[in-house]
C-alpha cells in the first residue's frame, strides 16, 4: 500500500498530441480516487503512464517513496483492471487469478491456495475450473478483480471496468467494488466517464480537460461548488445553468430579471461587473406563481420543454430569450406554454468571473 | 463445434416451399443449366488433375520406361517398383535429405524467421518496417529461375559474390555445403509468406492481454508463451502445414545444385525427376511419386488432427 504522486507529468504522443500537460497530483495511501473527464481528455493516458505502459515524456511518477518513472511496468508493484478485463482465454479461472503469482515464481500449491482464497471472497468458488469464455460479463469482472487482488500490489488502477456491464449489474458492481476497496484499503485510481459512478464511489475525484486537471476534491465539493465553468458544465446529470449576468448593487441582473447575489459571492463583486451566474436545475425552485405575490428574486419566463426524468421533471423556461432549466418534483410539472417562475437557491447559486469560481 | 454450426433445419424447409426452392437453387437456374455452368471447370479439373493423378498411380504399377521396349509395351509388375524403392539406399537418402530440407528451411527457417521478423516489427512503423518487408516479399515474388541464377552467382566458387564479400578465395559453397546452401536459399525465398501470416495473426492478439502480462512482470519469452502462442496456435499450425507441404514438394533446389554433388542434395522431388526423366524409369518414378503423395497425406492429416483437437 502506497501513495501515488505525480510531479509535472507530461506525455506527448508521437505525432504531437499532448495528452498530459505538466500534471501534478497526489493520491494519499488508501484513497479511492476517480478520474473523470470528457472523451479524449487523457484519463487513460494518465492511468497507463502511472502503470508504465506509456513512458512519460517529462515529469515523475512516485509510488510509495520510490521514483518509478523509468521502471518497467512489471517492477512498479501495481495491478490494473482493463476495460475488456484481459483474461487469458486459454486458462481457467484458477490459472488466470494465479497468473501474476506464477510469474513471481510462487510455488504451485501456494499460488492455487491464494487464488482460491481471493476467489472465494468474490464468490467465484464454483467457477474455478471454467474458462473466461464460459463466464458472464459480471463474473469475468470479478475474476479480473480477483487477479488484481491476488497480486497484493501497492496500488490498483481501473480503466472503466464497469463499462461492459449492463445497467443493473453496473450498480451492483459499483457497490461491491466500493465495499471491497474499503476492506482492502489499497490505493485505487479509477477512470470513468460516468460521473454518477465517480460521485458514488470516490473518496476524492479529479475532473480533467485536455491533459490538465481542472478540479480536485470530494464528490460533494465538486458537485456543489465546481471550481470553474468547465467543471460546472460537465458535472451533474443535468448541466448547470450558466447565465451571463451584470452586478447591480446587491442583486444580479440575469436575463432581464434581478436575482440576489449568492451567499458564496457576497461582498466579493464590484458594481457593474460582468460575471456568469450558475445554478443547478436541482437548486432552481420552480413555481407557477411567485411565492410572495411579487416576482422578486426569481426568473420569470415561459415553459418551452418538459422532460421526464423518472421521479422528477426537467422544465426548460424561456426567460427573455435565455434558456433556464429547473427540476420539478413529480406531480407538479407544468404544461408547455405556461407562465412560470424559477427561484434559484441563494445558498447554492454560484458566480464565475472569467470562468473561475468567485469564492472566499 | 458441431452443435454450433448445425445444418439447416430440413423440416422447416419442407414446411415452407418457397424457402426450400430458395435454399437449394438460389440462382433459379435449374439443374441442367447449373450443371452446364459447372461442367467446363469440372472437365478441366478432370483432365489436368484427376486423370494425371490416376495415371501416376497406374504407372507406378508398371515397368514403363521413357525409351526401349518397355516404352512401347509396358507390363504391369504389381508392387515391384514400390518394393525396390523401399530397398534402394538412394531413395532413403533422398527421404532423409527431404526431412532435413523441410525441418531446416521450412519449420526452423521460414516459420522461425518469419515469426521473428513479424514479432520484431509488430509495433514498428515507418521506413525500417517497409524496407524489411519489401525485401522479404521481393524474395518471394521473383521467379524461381531468376532467384536461382542469383544464388548460383552468389555462391559460385569461381568469382562468386559471397567469396568476394567474405574474402574466402574460391571456396566451393555449393559443393562443400550443398544442403546448407539450399536450406538457406529456401529460407530466404519463402520467409515472406510466414512473415505476412504472422504479422496478421499478431494483430489479433489483444494488446490488453500483453499489457496485463507485462504488468505482472512477464519477460518477453513469458509473454510469448502465455499470451501470444495460445492466441495464434491455429495460425501456427496452418502455416506449418502449408509450408511443410510446399517445401516437401519443392523442385527449386534442382536449379541451384541439381541434386549434387553425388546426390548430397537430392531431395525427393529432385530424385523423382532424375529417375523418371533423366534415367527414364517412368514406372519407378511414378511409384516414388505415389510414396511422396502418401507422405504428404500423412503430414496433412497429422496437422489437421492437431488443428481440430485445438478447438
Ligand atoms: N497511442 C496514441 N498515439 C497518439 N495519440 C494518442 C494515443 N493514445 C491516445 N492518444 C490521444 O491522446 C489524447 C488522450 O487520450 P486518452 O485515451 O487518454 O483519452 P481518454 O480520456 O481515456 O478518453 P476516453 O474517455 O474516450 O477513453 C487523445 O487526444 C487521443 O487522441
Ligand atoms: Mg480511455
Amino acid at each position: 500500500m502506497a501513495a501515488i504522486e505525480l510531479r509535472r507529468l507530461t506525455k506527448v504522443y508521437p505525432g504531437g498530441v499532448k495528452a498530459l500537460d505538466a500534471l501534478d497530483l497526489v493520491i494519499p495511501d488508501g484513497e479511492f480516487f476517480a478520474l473523470l473527464g470528457p472523451s479524449g481528455c487523457g484519463k487513460t493516458t494518465l492511468l497507463r503512464t502511472i502503470a508504465g505502459l506509456e513512458t512519460a515524456t517529462g515529469g515523475a511518477v512516485v509510488i510509495g517513496d520510490r521514483d518509478v518513472t523509468s521502471v518497467q511496468p512489471g517492477g512498479r508493484d501495481i495491478a490494473m483492471v482493463f476495460q475488456d478485463y484481459a483474461l487469458f482465454p486459454h486458462m481457467d479461472v484458477t490459472d488466470n487469478v494465479a497468473y501474476p503469482l506464477r510469474i513471481k515464481k510462487v510455488a504451485k500449491a501456494e499460488r492455487h491456495r491464494r487464488a482460491g482464497e481471493v476467489a472465494a471472497r468474490l464468490g467465484l468458488e464454483r467457477l474455478m475450473d471454467r474458462r473466461p469464455g464460459q463466464l458472464s460479463g459480471g463474473q469475468q469482472q470479478r475474476v479480473a478483480l480477483a487477479r488484481v487482488m491476488a497480486t497484493q500490489a501497492q496500488a490498483f488502477l481501473f480503466d472503466e471496468p464497469l463499462s461492459n456491464l449492463d445497467a443493473r449489474l453496473r450498480l451492483e458492481a459499483r457497490t461491491f467494488l466500493k465495499k471491497l476497496q474499503r476492506e482492502l484499503g489499497v490505493t485505487t485510481v479509477f477512470v470513468t466517464h460516468d460521473q454518477a459512478e465517480a460521485l458514488a464511489m470516490a473518496d476524492r475525484m479529479a475532473v480533467m480537460e485536455a491533459g490538465v486537471i481542472r478540479q480536485i476534491g470530494t464528490p460533494a465539493e465538486v458537485f456543489q461548488r465546481p471550481a470553474n465553468t468547465f467543471v460546472a458544465g460537465f458535472i451533474g446529470s443535468t448541466p448547470m445553468n450558466l447565465l451571463d449576468a451584470v452586478v447591480r448593487g446587491d442583486t444580479l441582473e440575469v436575463a432581464g430579471c434581478a436575482v440576489p447575489v449568492p451567499d458564496a459571492a457576497a461582498g466579493l463583486l464590484a458594481d457593474g461587473e460582468k460575471v456568469v451566474y450558475g445554478v443547478r436545475p436541482e437548486y432552481n425552485a420552480y413555481a407557477p406563481k411567485p411565492a410572495d405575490g411579487s416576482s422578486e428574486g426569481a426568473l420569470a419566463g415561459k415553459v418551452v420543454i418538459v422532460e421526464n426524468l423518472g421521479a422528477s421533471h426537467l422544465v426548460t423556461l424561456d426567460v427573455n430569450d435565455v434558456t433556464v432549466q429547473a427540476v420539478v418534483p413529480e406531480g407538479s410539472e407544468p404544461a408547455v406554454g405556461d407562465e412560470g417562475f424559477a427561484a434559484p437557491r441563494r445558498d447554492r447559486a454560484l458566480v464565475y468571473r472569467d470562468g473561475e469560481l468567485v469564492t472566499r | 463445434m458441431a452443435q454450433a454450426t448445425s445444418p439447416p433445419d430440413l423440416t422447416r424447409e419442407t414446411a415452407e416451399p418457397t424457402a426450400r426452392r430458395y435454399s437449394v437453387d438460389a440462382a433459379g437456374l435449374g439443374r441442367w443449366r447449373a450443371g452446364a455452368f459447372a461442367a467446363p471447370a469440372l472437365l478441366l479439373i478432370t483432365v489436368f488433375l484427376v486423370f494425371p493423378a490416376l495415371w501416376v498411380l497406374y504407372l507406378g504399377l508398371t515397368d514403363y520406361r521413357l525409351t526401349g521396349t518397355a516404352a512401347a509395351d509396358p507390363k504391369v509388375v504389381g508392387l515391384d517398383n514400390f518394393l525396390s524403392a523401399l530397398g534402394e539406399p538412394t531413395f532413403w537418402n533422398s527421404t532423409w535429405l527431404t526431412v532435413q530440407f523441410v525441418l531446416g528451411s521450412a519449420v526452423i527457417g521460414q516459420v522461425g524467421l518469419g515469426f521473428a521478423i513479424a514479432w520484431l516489427l509488430r509495433d514498428k512503423r515507418g521506413p525500417l518496417k517497409r524496407i524489411v518487408e519489401g525485401l522479404v516479399i521481393l524474395a518471394w515474388i521473383l521467379p524461381s529461375a531468376v532467384v536461382s541464377f542469383l544464388w548460383v552467382a552468389l555462391l559460385d566458387a569461381d568469382g562468386g559474390t559471397l567469396n568476394a564479400l567474405l574474402g574466402t578465395g574460391d571456396y566451393a559453397w555449393l559443393l562443400d555445403h550443398p544442403m546448407l546452401s539450399i536450406i538457406v536459399f529456401n529460407t530466404w525465398r519463402g520467409t515472406a509468406f510466414s512473415m505476412m501470416l504472422y504479422g496478421a495473426a499478431l494483430g489479433n492478439v489483444p494488446p490488453s492481454h500483453l499489457e496485463s502480462a507485462r504488468l505482472a512482470g512477464a519477460s518477453g519469452w513469458q509473454q510469448l508463451r502465455d499470451v501470444v502462442f495460445p492466441h495464434i496456435k491455429g495460425h501456427i499450425l496452418t502455416n506449418l502445414l502449408l509450408i511443410s507441404l510446399w517445401t516437401f514438394n519443392d523442385f527449386t533446389p534442382f536449379m541451384i545444385t541439381a541434386g549434387g554433388p553425388d546426390g548430397k542434395s537430392e531431395v525427393l522431388a529432385v530424385h523423382v525427376y532424375k529417375v523418371a526423366l533423366q534415367s527414364g524409369q517412368l514406372g519407378y518414378g511414378a511409384a516414388v511419386s505415389t510414396v511422396i503423395l502418401l507422405i504428404n497425406l500423412v503430414v496433412a492429416v497429422f496437422y489437421l488432427r492437431l488443428l481440430r483437437s485445438k478447438k
